[in-house]
C-alpha cells in the first residue's frame, strides 16, 4: 500500500465509504428534486417536445378550483391525522399492563400498521360500500337511511382519513408503548408519594419523559398525512368530482392518469407540495441539529 | 456483503431470463388489451382460432383492467410497446397517432379489401389520409329497463315506439313513489354519466351542436348548454342517490334486482343483466326519447379498435392478426359471443333481440357520436364528466360548474 | 410504571379490564375480521345478501379462484424479486454511509447526514416525473430492477439515519484501540463494527421489507404489466376487474397482507426495535 494512502487513510476513508450510497441518493433523490423544479416551467405532455412557458403553470394553479380543494383537504388531513398522537397514547396507556397474554394483545393492536395501505383502503371501501357495507347498514338501522360515505362530497375526505388513522394510530401506539417502558420508575413513585395521579401525573411527570416518542410520533404523522396517496387512489381517486383530492394525488392525476399527461403542471403541483413539506422538514432538521450539536 | 449483492444480481438476472424464455420457438405477438370477462372469453376464442390456422404464431394476450388500461397504455406505448394494443376510434386515437406511437396499417386495409368491408368505420380510423388500426366491434347505447320494475310501480310499459320525454319524466315520479330509482348509474369511474349527458345534448340541440360543444366551439355558459342542463334537471331527482360511490356493474345489479327501472348504458351491459338473471322477458330496450321535436336522431355508438404499435417487434404477424380480426367470419363470431355489432358489413348480426334492436336503431340514425370522452380531448372530458357528476349531486351549483367548464375550455382548446 | 398496574387495583377494576381488553381488540380489528370472513364466504352467499351472517360453508375455493384466474402468483413473485434486492442493497449501502458518518469527523459530515434525513422525508411526487423518465431512458421501465434500484436509493436515506445513530451508540473506544494498533480503516469496518451491527441489520431488514412490500406509489409509476407489477399494484388492478366480487377482493387482500404479517410475527422484536429507534433517549 502506498505511503500516500497510509498517511491520508483517515481523511479519504469516509468518502470511499460514502461514495456508493451518496451517488445513488444523488441520482435518484437529490437531482430529481431540481429537475422537477425545472420541468415545472414547461408545458410537456411526456411524448413530444417541452415548451418553456415560464411561470404559467403556477399562475394557472391560482385559478384552479381543484387545486384549492386539494390544498384544503391537505390541511384537513394534517389536522385530523394528528389525532393519531393522543389516540395512540391512549391505547398505549390502556395496554401498558402486565396481565397474561398482553404481548399478543399488543402485537394484534399493532397489526393494521403492517398491512399495505392498498389493503387498508380496500377494507374500508368495503366497510363504507353503499347498500351492503357494514357502516352503511348500521347507519341505516339507526336512522332509517344509510349514508354512502365515499359518494358524499362533504364526507369522502373524512372517510378516507378515518381509514388512514387506523394504521397510523397503531404506529403511534407502538412508539408510546416503547416510551412508557422506559419511563423512570423512581420518578413515578416519587410523584405518587407526592399525591400525583391520573391526568396530573400524565401531564407533569409522564409526558415530559415521553417527549422523544412524541416528537417522532408527530414527525411520522405529519409526513404520513402529506404523503396520503395510496388511500385516496384506492378509495375514491379524488372523487366525487375532485372533492376528496389531495395534492399528492392531484399531482399524479395531472401528470400520469388517463386524462392527464400534463407533466409540467404536475411538476408544479409537486413543487408546491415539496415547499409545504420543507417547512416541516426544516423544523425537524433544525431540532435534530440542535440535539446533535449540544451532544 | 458485496459478494451477496453480486449473487442477488445474478439470481435476479436468471429469474428474468427464465420468464422471457418461456415462449419456445413460436413467433410471439404481444397483445395488450382491456377486456372485461365476457369479451375476454370472446377474444380468447378468436385467438385460439387464429393460432390453430397459424401454428407458428403465439399471440400472448396481456389483459389489463378496463380503467387501469387507459393510464397504462401511455406508459407501455412509449416505453415497452407490445405488438398490438386495444384502443378507440376517433379523437381518442389522435394523440397517439400524432405522437407516432401507432403504425400505419393502410396496407392491411388495402390488401384485404377493408375499405369496402369496413366502410362505415373508415372515417373514424383515418388520420392524415392513412388508416391507423382496425375496428372490430361497436355497440349501441340506449335505455335498458326492467319490466318487472314497471309492474311493481304500476307504470304502463313503453310501447314499440318507446315513450315521449314528458311521459318518461312523469313515469319517474311514479317510480319514486314506489321506492324505485327511475334512472340508475354508477359514476365512480365518471364515464357512465357522460352517456346521459350526451343523449340529452343530442336530443336537445342535435348532433352538429353536440360535436361543436365537444370540439370547444360552443361556450359551456351558452344558453343552449343551459337548455341541456334544464332537461338534465328534470331527471336529476330520480337518479340513484349513491351513484358516485358505485361502478357501472354495481348499478347494473340495481336494475337486475328491480331497485332501479332504467339504465342509460351501452349494449355491453346486457351480458351483465343476463348474468344477473334477467331474460328477454323482463329486460327491455328503448331508444332515448325525442326531446326537441323534429331534430334528426343521432345515436351513441362507440367503436373499439385494435392497433399495431409503432414499436412492434413483430409487425408482420401482428398485421396478419389484424387482418384476421377485421375479417367477416371473425367479426361474426366475436360479436355473437359478446353480443355486439360487427363493423364488417359482410358479417352476420347475431340473433339476440337487443342486438337487432340496436342494429335497427343505428342503421337509420342520422349520425353516430363516439362518446363524450372520445369526442372531447382528454382534459376537457375529465372536467366535463366531473361537472356532470357534480350536477347530479349538487344541482344548485350549476352556474359554478358551467363557469368552471368554460374556464377549462379556454385552456384546453388553443 | 404508568399507569398503575392493574393488579394493584380493586377486584372489579381487574374484571373490567379483563373484559375490556378482548372487546377492544375485536372492535379494533373488526374491519379486518370482516374481510377475513368475507374471503371464505361463497359467492352465492353474497348474491343472496348474506354479507355478515355466518358463511353457509367455508369457501376456500375463493383462494383457488384467485390463483387460477389471475396472475396473483406472478404478482407475489414480483414483490419478492423487488423487495429482497432492495433490502440487501439499502442495508449494504447504509452500513457504509452510516459508518462513515458516525466514525469520522469531517466538515461536511453533518451536512451530508441531514441531506440523507431530509431526502428521506420529501414527497414522492417531486421525484416522480424525473425518476420515471430516467427509468424509461435506461430501459428499466416495467422491470424489477427499475423499481428495486429506485427503492435502494431512496431507502438509503432512512437506513443511513438508522445505521449512523446505531454505530454512534457503540463504544468508540473499540475503534480507537484498533487504530492505535494500526488496523486499516476497512478492517475496522469489516471485523470490528460489522459483527456488532447484527441487531441493526435484522431490524432494518424487516422494516425495509415491509415498507417495500407495501409500496404502491412507485409500483404504479414504474411498472405497468403483470410481468413486473408487485402485488400492491396488481391488487389494485384486480380490484378494477372484480367489481362487486368482494369475496375475491378479500381473498386477494389477505394474500397481499400475509408476507409482511408473517415477517412481523416472526421478527417482532427486531421490527419494533427498528420502528421505535429514537423514541427513547
Amino acid at each position: 500500500m502506498s505511503t500516500y494512502w497510509k498517511a491520508n487513510q483517515r481523511r479519504l476513508a469516509p468518502w470511499l465509504f460514502l461514495a456508493p450510497g451518496l451517488l445513488m441518493f444523488a441520482i435518484y433523490v437529490i437531482i430529481p428534486i431540481f429537475q422537477s423544479m425545472w420541468i415545472s416551467f414547461y408545458d410537456w405532455d411526456g411524448l413530444g417536445e417541452k415548451v418553456w412557458i415560464g411561470t404559467a403553470n403556477y399562475a394557472e394553479m391560482t385559478s384552479d378550483p381543484n387545486m384549492v380543494t386539494s390544498f384544503k383537504n391537505n390541511i384537513i388531513w394534517l389536522v385530523l391525522y394528528l389525532l393519531a398522537v393522543p389516540a395512540g397514547l391512549f391505547i398505549a396507556i390502556f395496554l401498558n399492563q402486565t396481565v397474561s397474554g398482553i404481548r399478543i394483545y399488543k402485537s394484534l393492536f399493532f397489526f393494521p400498521f403492517v398491512i399495505s395501505q392498498v389493503v387498508v383502503g380496500l377494507i374500508f371501501s368495503w366497510f363504507y360500500a353503499p347498500n351492503f357495507g357494514l357502516l352503511y347498514l348500521v347507519i341505516e338501522k339507526l336512522t332509517g337511511t344509510g349514508i354512502a360515505v365515499l359518494a358524499d362530497p362533504d364526507l369522502a375526505t373524512y372517510g378516507i382519513i378515518a381509514a388512514g388513522l387506523w394504521p397510523q394510530i397503531a404506529y403511534v401506539m407502538i412508539l408510546y408503548l416503547t416510551g412508557l417502558n422506559n419511563v423512570a420508575p423512581d420518578q413515578v413513585e416519587a410523584a405518587r408519594l407526592d399525591g400525583a395521579k391520573g391526568w396530573r401525573m400524565l401531564w407533569y411527570v409522564i409526558l415530559p419523559q415521553l417527549r422523544p416518542a412524541t416528537f417522532i410520533a408527530v414527525v411520522v404523522t405529519v409526513i404520513g398525512a402529506l404523503r396520503s396517496f395510496d388511500l385516496v387512489s384506492i378509495m375514491t381517486e379524488g372523487g366525487p368530482f375532485g372533492s376528496s383530492n389531495v395534492l399528492s394525488y392531484y399531482m399524479y392525476e395531472k401528470a400520469l392518469s388517463e386524462y392527464g399527461y400534463r407533466m409540467g403542471y404536475g411538476a408544479a403541483i409537486a413543487v408546491v407540495l415539496f415547499g409545504i413539506m420543507m417547512i416541516f422538514i426544516s423544523g425537524f432538521i433544525w431540532k435534530m441539529w440542535r440535539d446533535e450539536t449540544e451532544r | 456483503m458485496v459478494h451477496k449483492l453480486a449473487g442477488a444480481l445474478a439470481l435476479g438476472a436468471a429469474l428474468m431470463l427464465s420468464t422471457s424464455a418461456m415462449a419456445q420457438d413460436k413467433r410471439v405477438v404481444k397483445y395488450n388489451a382491456d377486456y372485461d370477462p365476457i369479451p375476454l372469453a370472446g377474444m380468447e376464442a378468436l385467438i385460439a382460432d387464429f393460432e390453430a390456422a397459424n401454428p407458428d404464431i403465439d399471440i400472448q394476450l396481456n389483459n389489463f383492467d378496463h380503467e387501469g388500461y387507459k393510464t397504462a397504455i401511455r406508459n407501455f406505448l412509449t416505453t415497452d410497446p407490445p405488438d398490438l394494443a386495444n384502443w378507440y376510434a376517433g379523437n381518442r386515437m389522435a394523440p397517439f397517432v400524432s405522437a407516432g406511437l401507432f403504425m400505419d396499417v393502410s396496407d392491411v386495409w388495402a390488401d384485404n379489401g377493408l375499405d369496402e368491408a369496413l366502410s362505415s368505420a373508415a372515417a373514424s380510423m383515418t388520420q392524415d389520409g392513412k388508416k391507423w388500426g382496425v375496428p372490430y366491434t361497436y355497440y349501441q347505447w340506449g335505455i335498458y329497463y326492467n319490466r318487472d320494475a314497471y309492474k311493481a310501480a304500476g307504470v304502463e310499459l313503453p310501447g314499440e315506439a318507446g315513450v315521449t320525454w314528458d311521459q318518461f319524466v312523469a313515469n319517474c315520479e311514479k317510480f319514486k313513489a314506489a321506492g324505485i330509482d327511475c334512472i340508475t348509474t354508477g359514476s365512480k369511474a365518471l364515464w357512465p354519466v357522460a352517456g346521459i349527458f350526451d343523449y340529452l345534448s343530442l336530443r336537445t340541440n342535435g348532433y352538429e351542436w353536440h360535436m361543436d360543444l365537444t370540439a370547444g366551439k360552443v361556450a359551456w355558459t351558452d344558453d343552449k348548454t343551459k337548455a341541456v342542463f334544464a332537461e338534465f334537471a328534470k331527471i336529476q331527482p330520480y337518479v340513484t342517490a349513491n351513484h358516485a360511490a358505485i361502478d357501472w356493474q354495481d348499478a347494473a345489479a340495481l336494475l337486475v334486482q328491480g331497485k332501479a327501472a332504467h339504465y342509460v348504458m351501452g349494449n355491453f351491459a346486457v351480458g351483465n343483466f343476463k348474468e344477473g338473471g334477467m331474460t328477454d322477458e323482463n329486460l327491455g330496450f328503448m331508444i332515448f326519447p325525442e326531446i326537441t321535436p323534429g331534430l334528426p336522431r343521432a345515436e351513441e355508438a362507440p367503436t373499439d379498435t385494435i392497433h399495431v404499435t409503432a414499436g412492434a417487434k413483430n409487425p408482420d404477424d401482428a398485421k396478419k392478426f389484424l387482418a384476421f380480426v377485421a375479417s367477416a367470419d371473425a367479426q361474426t363470431k366475436y360479436n355473437a359471443a359478446v353480443n355486439q355489432l360487427p363493423t364488417n358489413k359482410n358479417s352476420t348480426v347475431g340473433e339476440d333481440p337487443f342486438l337487432k334492436a340496436g342494429f335497427a336503431s343505428l342503421s337509420n340514425a342520422y349520425a353516430l357520436a363516439q362518446f363524450f370522452d372520445r369526442d372531447a380531448p382528454a382534459e376537457m372530458a375529465k372536467a366535463g364528466m366531473e361537472g356532470f357528476q357534480q350536477f347530479l349531486v349538487q344541482p344548485d351549483q350549476l352556474d359554478a360548474i358551467l363557469e368552471r367548464l368554460d374556464q377549462v375550455r379556454g385552456q384546453v382548446y388553443k | 410504571m404508568f399507569p398503575r398496574p392493574i393488579q394493584h387495583r380493586s377486584q372489579t377494576a381487574q374484571w373490567v379490564y379483563a373484559i375490556a381488553l378482548p372487546l377492544a381488540l375485536i372492535l379494533w380489528l373488526f374491519p379486518l375480521l370482516g374481510v377475513a370472513i368475507t374471503s371464505v364466504r361463497p359467492a352465492s352467499d353474497l348474491a343472496a345478501g348474506n354479507y355478515f351472517g355466518i358463511p353457509s360453508y367455508l369457501a376456500w375455493e375463493n383462494y383457488g379462484d384467485v390463483f387460477r384466474n389471475t396472475p396473483m402468483l406472478q404478482y407475489i413473485k414480483n414483490s419478492f424479486i423487488v423487495t429482497i434486492p432492495t433490502v440487501i442493497g439499502s442495508v449494504a449501502l447504509s452500513l457504509m454511509t452510516g459508518f462513515a458518518l458516525a466514525v469520522y469527523k469531517f466538515r461536511a459530515n453533518l451536512l451530508i447526514f441531514f441531506m440523507f434525513v431530509a431526502g428521506n422525508f420529501v414527497p414522492f411526487q417531486i421525484l416522480m416525473v424525473p425518476v420515471r423518465d430516467m427509468t424509461l431512458s435506461l430501459g428499466m421501465y416495467n422491470t424489477y430492477w427499475g423499481l428495486a434500484l429506485f427503492h435502494i436509493a431512496f431507502q438509503t436515506g432512512f437506513c443511513t439515519l438508522f445505521m449512523r445513530n446505531f454505530i454512534k451508540a457503540l463504544p468508540f473506544e473499540l475503534i480507537e484501540a484498533a487504530r492505535v494498533e494500526g488496523v486499516a480503516e476497512w478492517r475496522i469496518f469489516w471485523f470490528i463494527v460489522l459483527p456488532l451491527m447484527r441487531p441493526a441489520i435484522a431490524a432494518l431488514s424487516v422494516l425495509i421489507f415491509t415498507f417495500i412490500w407495501n409500496d404502491f406509489f412507485w409500483a404504479t409509476v414504474l411498472t405497468t404489466s403483470p410481468e413486473a407489477q408487485p402485488i400492491t399494484a396488481g391488487l389494485s388492478s384486480l380490484n378494477g376487474q372484480w367489481v362487486a366480487a368482494w369475496h375475491l377482493v378479500s381473498a386477494g387482500s389477505i394474500l397481499a397482507a400475509l408476507p409482511p404479517v408473517a415477517m412481523f410475527f416472526l421478527m417482532q422484536k427486531h421490527f419494533i426495535a427498528g420502528l421505535t429507534l429514537g423514541a427513547v433517549k
